[in-house]
């Protein structure tokens, strides 16, 4: 009981103290709403803007007609040029793609000698490199069946593909994007809030001051576990439902989504305010902090499968990756979002996370404890 | 003390060395100074007194321009101090040495490093600067201990250190605010002997200090008497008690002061104290014994106080007082030793024992951000006192404490005798039997001293609280019933304080216990003796020198701050570690995380087929290894829905009934497909590889069925994956990750080394020094860039290495490239530290202002081109877009300087308007 009301009272603390704070007041904002919002609109949907040279050797109808099937919003309008010129331009990073028709295209492709379009794709934009080519090929060959169905019949392709994209049919990106930025925002807000709160108040010489009275390293552990996380999960609601789904649109699968999203955010950031106590409880002084926030903060997000699939990864940082809450909670957060998945599907994602942050919640506080009869 | 009034040099104002007229300053609401008119006499030592916040330290600072004058005119020298020229012109003439203990020294730099600094700062050569250094070292007893950090000196050590980069280049002005608050007795007398023996070298130079020790104002030539930020008489001491009667100085300023401030303020009496028979001691320690690695700081500490006794603890800073209180209270365990309090063995987990004690640590540690009230009411919780009852004691205690007036102020807007009167409140609202107080009067003015005693020795004699007090006050350690003398973790002595005096057979306290200092240390540090020699000649020259700065840009002042920069960057190996080390961490696990090869997708197929033919399908699909891993089939839709939804299944495939009928028939027949969109990156990966492996297995199903080779495509595209044959992620993402990690960690560490001199307040020596703003940013960064490069050695011998991605084209460019852009990185961190005030703020902000567009609209995943709205606009402007380039083009497409010089134009276009943006943003003075 005692316990219970030092907690509440030393959290409502934490809150009187962040709200004396404007400048972090602002950043919570500005991460959560302009960041979120930019994030996910700068990213085109799918192919965008490609850069394409054509150097047309054949100049025939049908070599016109391909050059001119490149436009906005996919490709810049193509720059036609002589051969010699294209390594130049690619070596400058300004074409992307550079397409070839040899002379007497047209003319070998009637007689059926199967003539070959070379395509030179730069390779260190690896994600339009991938996809920008598959466009090309589609777009080529689209070109070119139509022209030749006006000389003579070809066979049909006997089987079709009926290609279906689920939850998100047009594939747009920000969807995806700004939850995964809401997600972010989350992690970073709440690793930093509460490893600075501790920090601060070590540097303020409150925290001494803290434990000369009556409480225990859990009560002052726990009101700060509770109220930070309270900040950033109101931060994160309003974010979801205002900036998420009214400014940008993104249709949730269900009602409940996102109280059941909110939900796992709880658990998630449970596990993640400890984690700020644990950083705060290893660095002696803000820059270290600051460090080891980055260090913490960045395979966080880079390798919990929201920036890139989890499959993809080598198989160990798959393992290892499996005792971040984060990991758990991108999954559980695609699934319930854009899946429509409901409590059913997502429990053990939600055991995960709160088995992971009772651990770090435990071994922050051992190690608060520790830290705390060490202070001088 | 040894200088005497000269009538000649005394309120002659035609010699003002500094001229004040209706100056007044204001911070915020608060007005620090009101129209104050003022000439200050030359050659002698002019004494500021009053108490905190009252505007002394703001009066001195504006006198040495280290802070912006709002309104009204101060002359110093015979020049206006408003102009930027004439201050420049003057600076090198006056020292300023800020108030706080080693303020502006930095801690992890020794004795001899700090000196120097400042010696190069004043363009000193080599010889001289060495040749100073012996001399001043020698003369304040610091010769010993030129070696060791000064974070690690005692208080007055530290203060004498002060001094010393002070005095190095001969001031004609020498301003110090408060220079011994804080320390102890002896290092106290040496301090003022010291400054009597410069004095008596050099009687031209004048000293302004400002003191809360009355004693000491005694025996200065001039005093200037302060409050509320107005003057409130002006003399030498002697006029001061001639006019006012009284008898000493700390009366004679209560006179001066107004009615109402005086009014409630009354000698203290302290009635005796009368032991109880049999009791059970307060508070018992035996052999406490603290060590902290081989240094002990409390060592075999015994004593015994009884209920309601006022004990006084007093000895130097960094004697071990604070942390005996430490070990009282539980929070430090000791080495060896017990401690009892109210007969209870002391252990750090027992809460009962701390609910009947009240503490206050030495530095206002109260929550700044709550108001008076919240404060009182979350302690009155914390210490569950019943909810009903607490609106009634927070009053009782605003009452008793004299809180009422402001109750709804934040502490940091209060002077500093209110805060500790807080303390005291929030330190007694449980009602404790106990009470341990550190300093609790440390920079308190003389009244609220007074004031604050009433309340202890109310509280002791009345309510019989146990009062366990550390200070450095002689007149309150005369208060107390008993006190101990503590030197270096011992205790010399403990008793009533007069029969101290009358054992010692000396005529003060202070005599008592300077005698006992004196004893335990061998006649303390040496240091009168050793400075009996005259100067040497070379002063004359050195003069000269130290008066002539060079007014513009100085290669060596700029020098001096990237070595100390520097230095300071080794004596913390944690942070240069985690820079480094970092760095390859952060490269390994990005490789990893920015992977776009879409690999290992899971597939499961609903066959209703169950033929030859719809299986061959399915293995098509299945026997590309790298991409698809088939997952058990599917049952039914109920099945599909479930297992996508719960995202075991990637990609389902539905291959109707009598599939393999109707493709033998060549009957039209559909395929279902269906793909996660839940990730667009991956949904249109899986799309491309699914449409690929598709009509591949239409063509050689084609080829099979019939002798005749269908034209599955009339043409052929080849495609050539140019400088990255493979298409891999890594070769492609390596130099994209040393693009962002040379950005990242550079800026963020140079805003915090200039955010942190403003946390910690050595800024200050930016403004009183010739250094120019130029000098001091572009010395800050040089460390920065020097690590930066260091880390881009080790990125790219790590690509080559671990990643076997090799530098194909021309690395001298890259090298020059990389410097350029570090450079700018950092450059971008001294602008974002010029918009900071604290560390976690520049840790915040420069991590958001880098990462976010570095990462997103750089082109380090989508090319610059195909973005959109502002994400397009900053990807052009920004530097990592056109490192990015550069980076690019040397690694993977082997090119060199002649293709990529248009890449270097926006790097060398940002560099300057970075850092022309930042000195035009940072101020020379405090405002």
């Amino acid at each position: 009981m005692r316990t219970a009301s030092n907690i509440l009272h030393l959290g409502i603390k934490e809150l009187r103290s962040l709200y004396r704070d404007p400048i972090m007041l602002a950043l919570i904002v500005w991460a959560f709403s302009f960041a979120v919002y930019t994030a996910a609109t700068a990213v085109p949907d799918t192919l965008s803007r490609a850069t394409i040279a054509i150097t047309d050797e054949d100049r025939s109808p049908l070599s016109t007609r391909i050059s001119s099937a490149f436009y906005l919003p996919y490709f810049v309008p193509p720059e036609l040029i002589d051969r010699a010129q294209t390594d130049e331009r690619m070596d400058a990073g300004r074409s992307t793609f550079a397409l070839d028709i040899p002379p007497s295209f047209q003319r070998d492709l009637l007689a059926r000698r199967r003539p070959t379009i070379q395509l030179n794709v730069d390779a260190t934009t690896i994600t339009q490199a991938f996809t920008g080519s598959g466009y090309i090929q589609s777009i080529v060959s689209g070109e070119v069946n139509a022209f030749l169905r006006r000389y003579r019949a070809t066979e049909q392709l006997p089987v079709d593909l009926a290609l279906r994209v689920r939850y998100n049919p047009q594939l747009s990106r920000s969807w995806f994007y700004s939850v995964v930025e809401v997600i972010n925002q989350v992690t970073l807000l709440s690793v930093t809030l509460t490893g600075a709160a501790l920090i601060r108040e070590r540097e303020h010489g409150t925290l001494e001051h803290l434990l000369v009275m009556p409480l225990t390293p859990f009560e002052i552990m726990a009101a700060k576990v509770w109220s930070m996380a309270l900040v950033v999960l109101v931060a994160c609601g309003l974010s979801l439902t205002l900036v998420v789904q009214g400014l940008l649109g993104v249709p949730f699968q269900y009602q409940g989504a996102v109280p059941l999203f909110l939900a796992g955010a709880a658990v998630n950031l449970f596990a993640t305010t400890s984690m700020g106590i644990f950083l705060g409880t290893v660095a002696r002084s803000m820059p270290q902090f600051g460090l080891l926030v980055i260090l913490v903060i960045v395979p966080l997000q880079m390798l919990s499968g929201g920036f890139t699939p989890r499959e993809s990864m080598p198989e160990f940082v798959q393992i290892v990756m499996l005792a971040a809450p984060t990991t758990h909670f991108v999954s559980l957060a695609q699934a319930i979002l854009f899946r429509g998945a409901g409590l059913s599907v997502v429990w053990p994602q939600l055991l995960a996370m709160g088995v992971i942050g009772a651990c770090l919640f435990g071994y922050a506080l051992t190690r608060l404890r520790r830290t705390l009869s060490a202070a001088t | 003390m040894t200088s005497q009034p000269t009538g000649a040099a005394v309120g002659t104002s035609a010699e003002a060395i500094a001229r004040l007229s209706d100056v007044s300053l204001r911070y915020g609401k608060v007005c620090a100074l009101d129209a104050v008119s003022l000439d200050i006499p030359a050659g002698c030592m002019v004494g500021l007194i009053g108490p905190d916040g009252v505007g002394k330290s703001s009066l001195l600072a504006l006198i040495a321009g280290a802070r912006k004058l709002q309104t009204g005119r101060v002359e110093v020298l015979g020049g206006d101090m408003a102009q930027a020229q004439y201050r420049a012109t003057v600076g090198p003439r006056i020292a300023y040495m800020p108030q706080g203990l080693g303020k502006n020294l930095y801690p992890t730099l020794s004795v001899f490093e700090n000196i120097d600094f400042f010696g190069r700062l004043f363009g000193q050569d080599r010889a001289e600067r060495e040749r100073r250094i012996a001399e001043l070292t020698e003369s304040t007893g610091l010769a010993r201990f030129t070696g060791r950090p000064a974070g690690k000196l005692s208080g007055g050590m530290k203060q004498k250190l002060s001094l010393c980069c002070s005095l190095i280049h001969d001031p004609d002005l020498l301003i110090l605010d408060e220079p011994t608050t804080g320390v102890d007795p002896l290092s106290r007398r040496q301090f003022w002997e010291l400054i009597a023996r410069i004095r008596a070298e050099r009687p031209g130079m004048s000293v302004m200090v400002a003191t809360a020790y009355m004693e000491e104002a005694a025996a200065f030539d001039w005093l200037a008497a302060m409050d509320a930020g107005r003057v409130l008489a002006t003399g030498t001491p002697h006029e001061l008690l001639a006019r006012t009667g009284t008898a000493t100085l700390e009366e004679a300023f209560i006179a001066f002061l107004p009615e109402e401030k005086r009014r409630g303020h009354q000698q203290v009496e302290i009635p005796p104290y009368q032991a109880e028979a049999d009791a059970t001691p307060a508070i018992e320690a035996h052999g406490l014994t603290q060590r902290f690695g081989d240094f002990t700081a409390v060592d075999h500490v015994t004593f015994r106080i009884m209920p309601g006794e006022i004990f006084g603890f007093l000895g130097s800073n960094g004697c071990g007082k604070t942390t005996t209180m430490k070990m009282l209270t539980g929070l430090l365990p000791p080495t060896e030793g017990q401690a009892w309090l109210f007969g209870q063995a002391v252990d750090a987990g027992e809460l009962e024992t701390r609910r009947r004690v009240g503490f206050m640590t030495q530095s206002f540690s109260l929550y700044s951000e709550l108001t008076v009230r919240q404060n009182l009411v979350l302690h009155a919780r914390l210490f569950h006192l019943p909810e009903a009852t607490i609106p009634a004691r927070v009053e009782e205690m605003a009452d008793r404490f004299g809180l009422a007036q402001i109750m709804e102020t934040l502490p940091d807007a209060l002077p500093l005798g209110q805060r500790q009167r807080l303390s005291l409140a929030v330190a007694m609202i449980h009602r404790p039997d106990m009470l341990i107080l550190d300093e609790p009067t440390s920079g308190v003015d003389p009244v609220a001293r007074d004031g604050f005693w009433q309340i202890l020795i109310e509280l002791s004699r009345r309510d019989r609280v146990t009062i366990f007090i550390s200070t450095h006050f002689m007149n309150e350690a005369e208060r107390c019933d008993r006190i101990s003398l503590m030197n270096a973790g011992k205790v010399l002595v403990s008793d009533a304080p007069r029969m101290l005096v009358e054992k010692r057979g000396a005529a003060t306290l202070e005599a008592a216990f300077i005698s006992y200092l004196e004893e335990a240390t061998g006649v303390g540090e040496p240091g009168p003796t050793a400075r009996e020699q005259p100067v040497p000649a070379a002063e004359g020259a050195a003069h000269l020198d130290a008066r002539d700065p060079r007014r513009g840009f100085d290669l060596r002042r700029l020098l001096s701050y990237s070595r100390r920069e520097a230095l300071e960057l080794r004596r913390d190996p944690i942070r240069a570690t985690l820079a480094l080390l970092g760095s390859l961490i952060l490269m390994v696990i990005m490789s990893y995380g920015i992977t776009v090869d879409v690999e290992n997708l899971t597939f499961a197929v609903l066959d209703r087929d169950q033929t030859t033919t719809s299986r061959d399908y399915t293995l098509n699909i299945a026997g590309s290894p790298r991409y698809f891993i088939e997952q058990p089939p599917i049952r039914d839709y109920t099945d599909l829905d479930e297992r996508m939804r719960s995202g075991a299944l990637s990609l389902a495939i539905e291959l109707p009934p009598n599939f393999g009928r109707d493709v033998d028939r060549r009957r039209p027949v559909q395929i279902g497909v269906w793909i996660d969109g839940a990730m667009p990156l991956r949904a249109e990966t899986i799309r491309s590889y699914m449409a690929q492996m598709h009509s591949l297995w239409l063509t050689q199903r084609a080829s099979r069925i019939s002798s005749e080779v269908l034209p599955a495509s009339p043409f052929r595209i080849e495609i050539r994956y140019r400088y990255n044959p493979d298409v891999r992620s890594v070769p492609a993402l390596v130099p994209a990750i040393i693009a962002l990690l040379l950005l990242l960690i550079p800026a963020m560490l140079t805003a915090l080394s200039v955010v942190r001199e403003k946390e910690l307040g050595s800024i200050v020596n930016l403004y009183v020094t010739p250094t120019t703003r130029l000098e001091f940013l572009l010395g800050k960064q040089l460390p920065y860039v020097a690590l930066g490069t260091m880390n881009f050695l080790l990125l790219t011998l790590m690509a080559i290495a671990w990643f076997g991605v090799p530098v194909k084209g021309d690395f001298l460019t890259l090298a020059l490239a990389t410097l350029l852009y570090v450079g700018v990185a950092t450059a971008i961190g001294l602008l974002a530290s010029t918009f900071m005030r604290s560390q976690i703020a520049a840790v915040f902000g420069t991590a958001i202002g880098t990462m976010v567009p570095a990462t997103s609209f750089s082109g380090v995943i989508y090319p610059v081109s195909s973005l959109q709205g502002a994400g397009a606009l900053i990807g052009e402007i920004f530097p990592t877009t056109h490192y990015l380039t550069i980076a690019r083009g040397i690694f993977s497409k082997a090119l060199a300087m002649p293709e990529l010089a248009t890449s270097f134009v926006p790097l060398l276009i940002a560099l300057p308007v970075l850092i022309g943006l930042s000195v035009a943003l940072l101020p020379k003075q405090e405002r």
